[in-house]
């Protein structure tokens, strides 16, 4: 049982993470489950998860960032979306990319084929090398994160992304020859 | 697209961060408000009646009165979204894992 200004503390830090990881956690759940209602929820399945286990998870973390500890509750938590659901992820992303993106009108209408080639590419990837893409590109997180996330080494982790890349380059290659 | 394909730029244009809604910001912000009410309800009561106890009347008073106060880190986002409208359905969902939550955080205060 902890003290009551124990528990301010933690409620504060909490605060703290939330303010600063929501939009890490929208992003990682919308590129997973490709839309946005089921996005909000499993951003709000997230927090809720994290809360429960955030006193356990600030002792535990020796200080390092809970970030990838965060986005792994919202990766567990997107595996058993698709599990129960039997889903996939859909492939109406491009509007979060062309929306938010500092595109010119001029830009627009040959960028937007574009990025939709790249997402439908991410889409079709396997599991742990679209997440990984996911977490690198989208979120910012460096291959140190990325692995404490996916609960692998640094070094498999930078082959992941290196073989991602690869073989979304490959695809691209592909679909322009076609 | 080009010869030379800059695959890691191309994605960066595409994985952009997405902002999160403000309904949703404001559903959360009051699902994790009332959750921290709750617990720290559950901490004060809990405190008052150890303070029942002879044994624990060394514990400080002063840990009572904290513990009432305990929900202050997210309550200063509560005067924002008095004013904010909610969407029925979705607060339902939240409200129901937040008292899930509560649940599981009062079993543990009781152990």
């Amino acid at each position: 049982m902890y003290e009551g200004a124990d528990k301010q503390r933690l409620d504060s830090d909490f605060t703290e993470l939330y303010r600063t990881h929501l939009r890490d956690v929208y992003s990682y759940s919308y590129y997973r489950v490709g839309n946005h209602h089921d996005a909000e929820d499993l951003t709000e399945q997230t927090f809720l998860q994290a809360y429960r286990h955030f006193e356990r998870a600030q002792r535990e973390s020796n200080g390092r960032p809970l970030r990838p500890w965060l986005i792994r509750i919202a990766h567990n938590l997107a595996a058993n979306y698709y599990r129960d659901r039997s889903r996939r992820p859909q492939t109406q992303l491009e509007d979060a990319a062309v929306v938010s993106a500092p595109h010119s009108t001029a830009e627009l209408a040959e960028g937007r084929q574009e990025l939709h080639d790249v997402l439908e590419g991410v889409s079709k990837l396997p599991d742990d090398r679209r997440e990984a893409l996911i977490m690198r590109f989208a979120l910012g997180m460096d291959n140190r994160e990325i692995a404490r996330a996916i609960d692998r080494s640094e070094g498999a982790t930078k082959v992941l992304i290196h073989r991602a890349i690869r073989q979304l380059e490959q695809g691209l290659k592909e679909d322009e020859g076609d | 697209m080009t010869d030379a394909l800059d695959v890691e730029a191309l994605l960066r244009s595409a994985l952009v961060p997405v902002e999160p809604s403000e309904g949703l910001s404001d559903r959360l912000e009051r699902g994790l408000s009332e959750l921290t009410d709750a617990a720290a309800g559950e901490l004060a009561d809990w405190e008052l009646g150890a303070m029942r106890d002879p044994r624990n009347w060394g514990r400080p008073v002063a840990a009572v009165v904290v513990g009432g106060a305990a929900a202050g880190a997210l309550v200063l986002v509560r005067a924002r979204q008095r004013h904010k409208a909610s969407s029925e359905g979705r607060v339902t969902a939240l409200r129901r894992g937040v008292r899930e939550v509560a649940g599981d955080l009062r079993k543990r205060a009781a152990r």
